[in-house]
């Protein structure tokens, strides 16, 4: 489960928490003495004898502080499992039951975790009399509801999850399920919600005692003492120091460990920004230099971490269109994003040479430039457009920003060049939010964009990997059809042999961050490659074969 | 010899909506049968259908001949049981919290499951798809993606099914880990009982894998036979697009 | 066309309408059965110990405790629909005026604190996690986190009573206590407030980090917007929905704390008048003020979700369960 590695916040929150335990368990004994003792000088201010002052009644501020902390600790406890153990059982239990039940009951969670669950702890409270059973009862039962949906949500996840489904059609029984499969899986995000119950339940039933409706004089916890001194404030405003301190203290080690647990379960790796050398935006291009796209040497690599990319060198001529080929982790998609411009600031980047035509791309070229010039098409997974705007405004972009048209120029020329990518309707697309749209129409309309904005590259990320076949024969025609009428160059990343073979001029067969060989469409036809990966790639993609049978039969 | 699978007019929809319109399959015994579509095709509906994963609206689902909804309830249990399903992602098919040895004991045993009652079955499973025996104390993280799906093959065939079915096991996978998990079924048609429905929108692998395809359109079956017949001289409009769309195929040209 | 845009419309309305139904039912039963749950003779709970048979037998007239348990449920019910909730033991007064003596002071007192939250927190969650976005600004990062998780440790009756020590009882700045001017209004609100602000913030800036990981954002970096019009076209609207849903509940819950601020500032609101309720056990009111907290914090939610239908028409397609 993770690394073992302590942070600092898991350290702190350890430390403080264990240090509270001891003062819960020692502190009645030890300081019982001052902490109920009527002594003459009540109402004394901070001094030698009494640290924090004493109250009207002459006893140790400090003293009962830390003493209150047993029975804060005690009740925030029994309350947690309370809520905890009723969550869970409700939770599980509504999992368990019929689609009916389960659909009303989730209704009814819904509607009470709406209400503040002080207010329904009050309802509670005002049945049973007030005092320490009555408080954990009330705030226990009101933090069941939200603890119930938790669990709800998290046991609906992992039923409907492919193991739990395998695991009915072998007819594994449902308690078994249960036991085997989802409360393991739960265990440790309810642990780390537990720690939230905690902190919650702890600061809501100092709330009640300090309202006067939990605990009772002659018993105390750090939200009566807190509520006693409030009436005392203006003589003895140290008095309010002792439990304001406990309860944040509390509250900020059960946080702590929280934190610590939920950053050992889920690991996010966030990496600081690299700082990139300056660099000038244009650089000249040599006179004998006829290609559009020059990539010398280039590495991209996490800093002090592993290099992704390693040294690759290539040239677009204009209007030609070369394929990355490679499997995942190859690099390909980074090599792309470095010549887009556009990759990620956590990576380290470096190359002798990395121009579009003059765009340094290892400078900060101006955006109208790049906008105009380079074109990005991604993978379309569903999610490349942005789901809460209209398809106009989003494919009209580019026009807008770089090209200075107005809205109506620019939605009649994406209009014609969607009708001209066989998108029906293409007026009433505009109008509608990418979900209305398949996928293939969606990466239609980012082509189709490409064709108005007449760039100079084309930057294509896998653009027809998660399309059906006869989908992405439709999308592959269009790119075919833009690099004929405008001769567009193109760097186009996929996977699949057999797509790069039909609609580009070179192929570079990449791996492990470097490119293993340099193909033509003719050599991978007829099947003249000479590096083992490019082989054993060739292999491992079983070809259609409808070839008339050759008398071998 | 009687079908392992057949389903006689099967109609299914979810909510209003229609998903397999009359839906007649059959998968002769030891016969690896391929099933192509699109996506929305049905052909993902069709597998979960068989398995009782959806309920048909309509339509009989006979395995080795026996109607799955006309026997009790018992038996449809045992039914069950001799037809296994591997679903497409290997990552959320195998528990996290389950070893390997678990996982396979449960297939075995859904009630006891204890890997220690099986321990012989469970290697040999395992050695079917070339893991080795200490796999079996191992947690599915300790895995790549190409190994869980292995291990889902073998929790698959531990139970010695009549049928098994797998869902577009290969599709979230590289293509050199995709060749790997062919192989390996090919090596497994030949020494396997069982009957394979193979669904896949890769018709290539198809036509490496099966002996028999099913090509659906729209929750229809628009074309069934042998998968070289089929490929070589296709009947339906729709399959000679479909075919035509592969690129490296005869048809397929972009301008 | 037109019958397609409405009747998204029409069954959202449904749904909520069923949603606010169901709540107020909810509601009803359980603030009915607050006097029925009583251990023992809830009459005599009510009385104390020392009264006699006839004080007794005049509150079991009272609360309707003599009648079998339908026919109360009917009678409330039925005081409900004309909006009779009873009179108060306590004052003799009618149970609605008392209330609607208080509403005023806590809605104000909510309204103030949810508005400032709002403005504050969500342009600083967006511009934190903007400035920090892949790893730029760590120092930030931790700034933001240090500070948000330190008040987020300090409940809200704890930085009450510290506000008042120092901005009343030490710098006299503003009064300690009551609800007579608008200076007496500050120490509350900043209460009040200072939490939620740190909870929302932090929600928000997590939302937009997770925004900003987007594919559309990435598409939209392809098309070099500037960074201006990227934050406020392309993120803030995708922000502003899971922002809203969740700091509904939140706000909701801020209810409750205002039930405990009200204590510390003898603020005459409802929270005030729930607690003295619940210690003089007058049933009646504290019936009532349950209902009516009830009702804003159902309010709040319906709002947040026509708020949210209006922003972004897709959430209404997503039914619960």
């Amino acid at each position: 489960m993770g690394s073992g590695r302590w942070t600092a916040s898991m350290i702190g929150g350890v430390v403080l928490g264990l240090g509270l335990v001891a003062v819960a368990v020692v502190a009645p004994i030890a300081l019982a003495g001052p902490a109920a003792q009527l002594s003459g000088d009540a109402g004394q201010g901070p001094g030698p004898e009494h640290l924090l002052g004493t109250d009207n009644l002459g006893r140790d501020n400090l003293a009962r502080a830390l003493v209150a902390t047993r029975l804060t600790l005690l009740m925030t406890t029994a309350t947690t499992v309370v809520a905890v153990v009723g969550g869970i059982v409700v939770g599980v239990g509504i999992w368990l039951s019929g689609p009916r039940v389960r659909k009303v009951a989730l209704r009814l969670l819904e509607t009470a975790v709406a209400y503040p669950s002080l207010v329904f702890a009050l309802v509670i409270a005002a049945i049973l009399r007030p005092g320490v059973v009555s408080s954990v009862v009330a705030i226990g039962v009101a933090g069941i509801p939200s603890f119930a949906r938790l669990t709800a949500n998290l046991a609906a996840k992992i039923s409907t999850s492919d193991y739990v489904t395998t695991a009915r059609l072998l007819g594994v029984p449902t308690w078994a399920i249960a036991v085997r499969h989802t409360l393991p899986n739960m265990a440790e995000p309810l642990l780390i919600l537990a720690t939230t119950v905690f902190a919650l339940s702890m600061v809501e039933l100092s709330a009640l005692s300090f309202i006067g409706l939990g605990v009772q004089s002659p018993s105390y916890d750090f939200g009566l003492l807190l509520n006693e001194s409030l009436t005392q404030i203006y003589t003895q405003p140290t008095s309010v120091v002792g439990p304001s301190i406990m309860i944040v203290l509390t509250g900020l080690a059960v946080m702590l460990l929280g934190d610590a647990l939920a950053a050992r379960a889920n690991p996010r790796g966030v990496r600081p920004a690299v700082r990139r050398p300056s660099a000038p935006a244009v650089v000249p291009v040599p006179a004998d230099d006829g290609a559009l796209v020059r990539v010398g040497n280039l590495r991209v690599g996490v800093p002090g971490g592993p290099e992704l990319v390693r040294g690759v060198s290539f040239t677009i001529e204009p209007g030609e269109v070369v394929a990355l080929v490679g499997e995942s982790g190859s690099g390909k998609s980074l090599t792309a994003m470095s010549v887009a411009g556009l990759q990620s600031e956590e990576l380290e980047m470096h190359a002798d040479v990395l121009r579009v035509g003059e765009l340094n791309m290892l400078g900060q070229p101006d955006a109208g430039r790049l906008g105009r010039e380079i074109a990005v098409v991604y993978q379309d997974p569903g999610s490349t457009f942005n789901p809460s705007l209209r398809m106009g405004v989003q494919l009209t972009e580019v026009l807008r920003s770089h090209l200075g048209m107005g809205s109506g120029r620019a939605r009649k020329l994406v209009t014609e060049a969607l009708a001209r990518v066989n998108i029906s309707e293409p007026a009433q697309r505009l109008r509608q939010h990418p979900h209305k749209l398949s996928g293939g129409m969606r990466q239609r309309c980012m082509i189709a964009t490409t064709m108005v904005t007449t760039p100079k590259l084309i930057v294509a990320d896998e653009p027809t990997t998660a399309l059906d076949v006869t989908v992405q024969h439709e999308v592959l025609r269009q790119f075919r059809r833009i690099h004929r009428e405008q001769g567009t160059a193109m760097l186009f990343i996929s996977h699949d042999l057999g797509v790069v073979e039909a609609l580009c001029d070179r192929i570079l067969v990449m791996k492990e961050g470097e490119i293993v060989e340099r193909l033509t469409p003719d050599r991978l036809r007829s099947r003249d490659v000479h590096h083992p990966y490019t082989k054993a790639l060739m292999e491992a993609v079983p070809v259609v074969d409808v070839a008339p049978l050759q008398g071998s039969a | 010899m009687t079908a392992t699978l057949e389903t006689r007019g099967l109609h299914v929809s979810f909510g209003r909506t229609p998903v397999l319109r009359d839906v007649n399959v059959t998968v002769p015994a030891h016969t690896a049968v391929g099933l192509v579509g699109e996506s929305g095709s049905g052909k993902s509906t069709l597998g979960k259908t068989v398995v009782g994963i959806n309920t048909p609206r309509q339509g009989q689902v006979l395995v080795h001949g026996e109607d799955v909804f006309a026997v009790s309830r018992r038996r449809r249990a045992a039914m069950r049981r001799q037809v296994q399903y591997i679903p497409q992602d290997p990552f959320s098919s195998l528990s996290p919290r389950r070893t390997v040895g678990q996982t396979l004991a449960e297939a075995l045993d859904p009630v006891r499951a204890r890997p220690a009652d099986h321990e012989e079955a469970i290697v040999h499973a395992l050695e079917q798809v070339r893991l080795d025996a200490g796999a079996m104390r191992k947690y599915p993280h300790q895995f790549s993606g190409g190994q869980r799906q292995r291990i889902a093959i073998a929790r698959a065939l531990v139970v010695q099914p009549r049928l098994v079915i797998a869902d577009e096991i290969t599709s979230a996978l590289d293509v050199s880990v995709q060749a790997e998990i062919v192989a390996l079924l090919r090596s497994l048609e030949r020494t396997m009982e069982a009957s394979l429905l193979f669904i896949s929108h890769n018709l290539a692998v198809v036509q490496a894998l099966c002996e028999h395809v099913v090509v659906m359109y729209r929750g229809a079956i628009v074309e069934q036979g042998r998968v070289d017949d089929v490929y070589r001289d296709p009947k339906h409009d729709y399959t000679r697009t479909l075919l035509a769309s592969v690129p490296g195929s005869e048809g397929f040209h972009l301008d | 066309m037109t019958s397609v845009r409405e009747r998204p419309w029409v069954r959202f309305g449904l749904q909520r309408l069923g949603g606010l139904l169901l709540s107020f039912a909810v509601l009803v039963a359980v603030t009915f059965v607050i006097v029925p749950l009583i251990p023992g003779d809830p009459a005599v709970a009510v009385a104390g110990l020392e009264a006699d048979g006839a004080e007794i037998a005049r509150i079991r007239q009272e609360l309707g405790l003599d009648q079998p348990l339908h026919v109360q449920f009917l009678d409330y019910v039925g005081g409900l629909l004309t909006l009779d909730l009873g009179t108060s033991f306590a004052s003799g007064q009618d149970v609605a005026t008392v209330i609607l003596a208080r509403l005023p002071f806590t809605a104000e007192l909510a309204l103030f604190a949810i508005t400032l939250v709002l403005v504050i927190s969500v342009p600083a969650g967006m511009f934190v996690a903007f400035l920090t976005h892949g790893g730029r600004r760590p120092w930030l990062d931790h700034l933001f986190n240090v500070v948000t998780s330190l008040v987020y440790a300090v409940p809200q009756y704890v930085m009450a009573t510290m506000l008042v020590v120092v901005f009343a009882v030490g710098l006299g700045w503003f009064p300690a206590a009551g609800a007579e001017t608008v200076s007496s209004l500050v120490l509350p609100t900043l209460a009040l407030m200072l939490l939620p602000t740190c909870v929302v913030s932090r929600v928000v800036r997590r939302e937009t980090a997770v925004v900003l990981d987007q594919d559309y954002i990435r598409t939209a970096r392809g098309w070099r917007i500037g960074r201006l019009r990227l934050f406020g076209r392309y993120v803030l609207p995708n922000v502003i929905t899971t922002t809203l849903t969740l700091s509904g509940l939140i706000l909701a819950a801020q209810l409750g704390g205002a039930v405990v601020i009200e204590t510390v500032f003898a603020f005459p609101g409802l929270g005030q008048g729930i607690v003295e309720a619940i210690l003089s056990r007058d049933y009646p009111v504290i019936r009532g003020t349950i209902l009516v907290l009830g009702l804003m914090a159902t309010l709040i939610l319906v709002v947040v979700d026509v708020i949210l239908a209006v922003i972004d028409p897709r959430s209404m397609e997503d039914d619960h369960g």
